[in-house]
């Protein structure tokens, strides 16, 4: 059963990890990304940690996904051009993929990690839920959580800073809008 | 299922990301390989922190989390900017740092 499960998730997070990098209009990239993500969700709950499992299909798949679906619906999906700056780089890169590929899974498999080929140790019921999550959170990595917090300010003020309209882009608008629409 | 088929399914999602930025030249789609590549890394912590029976690693992966979700306001804060300066949405063309 565990086997099955862990499968067809896999499948799901390869499926659509390649449907990101293969679908030519980021609608669907955005569309497939969001498959992976719940895939991965339940790669997480195999793995018996619930609370990160549920936070990634919140907070993931929730929340970044819906931000990702607007900023590719006001951008618009225009196909990419065909020109390559770099001669073969659509076949070279495939080659680099395999070979990091192929580099990880040797530095990780040939490592003497021995608890690599077991299921991990027996863990009591309360493994990686959210009541032994938050209470690590609170205490042992309380100051790694207010860091993640002013990081989290930081980027909502320097997003509204970056794509803020700005006040000279906005005179330019209104003036646009005076000389096209309103004749004075 | 041993951890290291996880592992080995993390690795090959994080070439699979690796690849979509080497390919890719839209900005949005870049950004969402580079999201690929995050979760590789979270699966991977969550696998160790399996394997270990530990879960100070599941911690690293919410804080992987949060980081990522910076990097997703930040670049596509950049990239409504790009758009909004009717600048071509193509790293190839996105050469000069100047405004």
């Amino acid at each position: 059963m565990e086997a099955v499960l862990f499968f067809l998730a896999a499948i799901g997070a390869l499926g659509g990890a390649v449907g990101v990098v293969a679908m030519r209009n980021p609608f669907y990239g955005v569309l497939a990304l969001i498959v992976h993500l719940f895939s991965l969700a339940v790669l997480f709950l195999l793995l018996t940690s619930a609370f990160v499992a549920a936070a990634q299909v919140v907070v993931y798949a929730g929340a970044v996904m819906v931000l990702y679906v607007f900023v590719v619906a006001y951008v618009g999906g225009d196909s990419e051009s065909a020109w390559e700056p770099i001669p073969g780089q659509r076949f070279l890169a495939p080659l680099l993929g395999a070979a990091l590929f192929v580099e990880l899974s040797i530095a990780v498999l040939a490592s003497s990690l021995l608890a690599l080929g077991t299921q991990g140790p027996d863990v009591n019921p309360g493994f990686g839920d959210p009541a032994a999550i938050g209470r690590l959170l609170l205490e042992r990595f309380l100051i790694p959580f207010e860091a993640s917090s002013i990081l989290l300010l930081l980027a909502a003020v320097g997003a509204v800073v970056l794509a803020g309209r700005s006040k000279s882009s906005k005179g330019a608008a209104v003036g646009s809008f005076h000389a096209g629409g309103v004749p004075s | 299922m041993n951890i290291e088929w996880y592992i080995v399914l993390s690795s090959l999602l994080f070439a699979v990301g690796a690849m979509g930025i080497l390919i890719r030249r839209s900005p949005v789609v870049i950004l969402l390989c580079l999201e690929l590549m995050l979760n590789a890394g979270n699966l991977a912590l969550v696998a160790f922190s399996r394997m270990v029976g530990n879960q100070q690693g599941q911690i690293f992966a919410i804080v992987v989390m949060v980081v990522a979700a910076c990097e997703v306001v930040v670049g596509l804060g950049l990239i409504v900017a790009i758009f909004r300066r009717k600048l071509p949405l193509d790293v190839d063309a996105l050469r000069e740092l100047r405004g």
